[in-house]
């Protein structure tokens, strides 16, 4: 009763796994690339302002939501994105100005107990304002459906134009960074707070401008991806909880740490899921296979931060 | 502190809160976090059939379980010592079941499941004081595996998450099909991408996809199949279809065929009342929970008609005997107090601007359940 392979039958064997693989390779790097955009912020609140957000999930939401009620309003997909940035931005900033700035000299313990109630207030929030049903966002027209790449994949569209948003996303925000002054203040931010405030930096207006750069970012992502999963209250923490993998892999604090653990976190994720019940299924009956792998699969991703962390306890590019 | 004021709030509101009240009901259900949606409509079905009963000698505390087993118990606990409730009710989640029920129908409480079903409670883990008016776990599943062979399928993929009831319903599904399978996959709780699994399918050379992903995680599922291409017919439980969830998928769902015990167009006077009285209060269609929340008050309303909760055995006979008008329709416990019930198959359809289901067929006849044999009781 139980179908063992997941492989067709023989004769196209090669050519269907070459592209089973390569549409699975396409899901990780779409995977990563979205995590990238969480965690891109956390890393940098933490790096900068020495902060543990726990309410980053909350802002993806928030994004999220906007964009679907933008959508739902105007029609335009668009509009909905530019929402989901500004509603973050400003949801970013204004609790950075009423509550997260009294957190930065508390210690980490007080910063959770404050974004952990952050989390509950958004949620209840948001469910008052929006109710408990899930919210109706849809991909825009024009990037709906499948397309055929070169090797005869088909993948979808929107997936695809996620990689590439995202990959463009991660493009302007080193440039940022490495170029622009006030990349320049925030990696001097990093490096030393004390230093660049007596060097008359107006560090306050530089905490908040990150703060919301980094809801933004979170809230672009939380718009992206609702139009392909579901908008509703709690979609951000499971995201969270993704984005601080990342971010403990990469190194806390590293952009460059951000993407290359996103894209190993997503790849691991994609491929463990696709191969280990496979894989699996060579040593062991098909029916256990598929229960262990799938048991086993869901580990990978803390399996790999706990192997990196043997090697290298500040994460890949982390530094200390 | 939370708890507390959540049941005060909700006892506040209760509909007859009056001091000659004879029977207490204690309703544990979600009703905040992201199950949310489910718990309120067993709410607002079950409170609707309280209200149009009219009788002062109901009263009802409300609680919000948030979906957490431990809270869950603490509620059960408050409601059974300070409140003194007789019947408990509300509970959505199985493994929340799990922690309530055998402790609840130990302490002598009768205990009326207006959702949840685990096998373990239908088989040997049955209970003379517990009732499920729902359906057990497996049967939506059971009715989805004998829709597949009428339709013809030969070579399903099947998918659910890794927890108890998605095990339940891979089970009920392969108990009742009788093709082969092309995959069988099981999902981390809670997921949201489904491109990995996706491409499996597409590669699998399978002719249909059974999928059992309740809530979000039908949601996230159902558009990614969409934007996919692919066109295989796809089958699964009501669970990912209901009133609350349609909305929020859109075109991606029209044409699916699910699985239900119940749908707002089953023609008797009860639900075409139901469906009328709830729209009217709450200004919106009600789901298959709303329904199932209704026809469980609606049965112990009928119970406290003839008897009385200080006597236990007459009050359990006359809930076993079930005589009230189900918006099913015919309605019956088994021997292990489980529904005997149809099952139909739903198209989902457009009326106007809403999504909603169209029943096209009767999946199993006078279904029970696959464990009622091993109750001894």
């Amino acid at each position: 009763m139980v179908g063992g392979s997941y492989l067709p039958p023989t004769g196209t064997v090669f050519h269907m796994t070459f592209t089973l693989f390569a549409e699975q390779l396409l899901n990780g790097l779409q995977f990563g690339v979205m995590l990238f955009l969480m965690s891109a912020g956390l890393t940098l609140v933490f790096g900068v302002m020495g902060l543990i957000n726990l309410a980053h999930g909350s802002l993806y939401m928030v994004g999220a939501f906007a964009a679907a009620a933008v959508a739902a309003a105007t029609g335009s997909f668009v509009l909905a994105l530019m929402a989901s940035l500004a509603a973050a931005a400003a949801a970013g900033a204004i609790i950075e100005l009423t509550i997260i700035r009294r957190l930065y000299n508390r210690d980490h313990l007080d910063q959770v107990l404050a974004t952990f109630a952050l989390i509950l207030i958004f949620s209840e929030g948001t469910r008052w304002i929006f109710g408990s049903f899930p919210l109706f966002l849809d991909v825009p027209q024009a990037l709906s459906g499948p397309i055929t790449l070169p090797g005869g994949i088909e993948y979808p569209l929107y997936r695809l134009a996620i990689i590439g948003i995202g990959l463009g996303v991660a493009t302007g925000l080193f440039a940022m960074i490495n170029r622009t002054s006030v990349g320049i203040r925030i990696r001097a931010g990093e490096a030393d707070r004390e230093m660049i405030a007596a060097l008359g930096v107006d560090i306050a207006k530089l905490y908040t401008f990150v703060f919301a750069l980094g809801a933004a970012l979170a809230g672009f992502a939380g718009a992206l991806v609702g139009a392909i999963q579901s908008v509703q209250v709690g979609m951000g923490e499971p995201v969270l909880i993704l984005a601080f993998v990342v971010i403990v892999i990469g190194g806390i604090g590293s952009i460059k740490g951000a993407l290359v653990g996103a894209l190993l976190v997503g790849m691991t994720d994609t491929l463990g899921r696709f191969l280990l019940p496979q894989m699996l299924g060579w040593i062991l009956e098909p029916s256990s296979a598929i229960s262990i792998g799938s048991a086993v699969s869901s580990m990978s991703i803390y399996i790999l931060m706990a192997g990196v962390l043997i090697y290298r306890p500040q994460g890949l590019y982390g530094s200390g | 502190m939370k708890i507390r004021s959540a049941v005060l709030a909700a006892s506040i509101a209760a509909l007859a809160a009056s001091a000659s009240a004879d029977v207490k009901v204690g309703m544990i259900t979600t009703l905040s976090g992201g199950g949310a949606g489910l718990g309120i409509d067993v709410r607002d079905g079950f409170l609707l059939a309280v209200k149009q009963a009219e009788r002062d000698d109901l009263e009802v505390f409300v609680g919000d379980d948030q979906r957490k087993p431990d809270v869950a118990v603490q509620l059960a606990d408050k409601m059974i010592q300070s409140e003194k409730v007789d019947v408990l009710t509300g509970i959505i989640w199985s493994n929340l079941a799990m922690a309530v029920v055998p402790s609840a129908t130990a302490q002598d409480k009768f205990y009326l499941s207006p959702n949840a079903g685990p096998s373990a409670l239908a088989g040997k883990g049955c209970h003379p004081n517990y009732f499920n008016v729902a359906w057990q776990n497996d049967n939506l599943h059971e009715a989805a595996g004998a829709y597949a062979n009428d339709a013809g399928f030969a070579n399903s993929f099947i998918i659910a998450p890794n927890y108890p009831a998605g095990k339940d319903a891979l089970t009920g599904y392969k108990r009742f099909f009788e093709g082969e399978l092309a995959g069988e996959l099981y999902t981390k709780l809670g997921q949201t991408d489904y491109a990995a699994e996706i491409a499996q399918i597409r590669a699998s050379g399978a002719d249909s996809v059974f999928f059992f992903l309740p809530g979000g995680m039908g949601i996230s599922f159902l558009k990614q199949y969409a934007a996919s291409g692919i066109d295989l017919p796809v089958v699964g439980p009501a669970f990912s279809f209901d009133q609350g969830i349609l909305q929020a998928v859109g075109d991606a769902a029209l044409g699916v065929k699910n699985t239900s015990q119940w749908n707002k167009d089953i023609n008797n006077a009860a639900n075409i009342s139901f469906v009328k009285d709830f729209e009217t209060e709450y200004g919106r269609l009600p789901s298959l929970y709303a329904s199932q929340g209704f026809d469980t008050a609606n049965l112990l309303i009928s119970a406290m008609e003839t008897a009385d909760t200080t006597d236990p055995d007459a009050f359990r006979a006359a809930l076993k005997a079930a005589n009230f008008d189900s918006v099913r329709g015919s309605f019956k416990f088994g021997d292990n107090h489980h529904p005997i019930q149809d099952i139909y198959v739903r198209e989902v359809i457009k009326e106007g601007d809403v999504y909603t289901n169209k029943i096209i067929a009767t999946g199993l006849t006078n279904h029970a359940d696959a464990y009622a044999g091993d109750c001894k009781m």
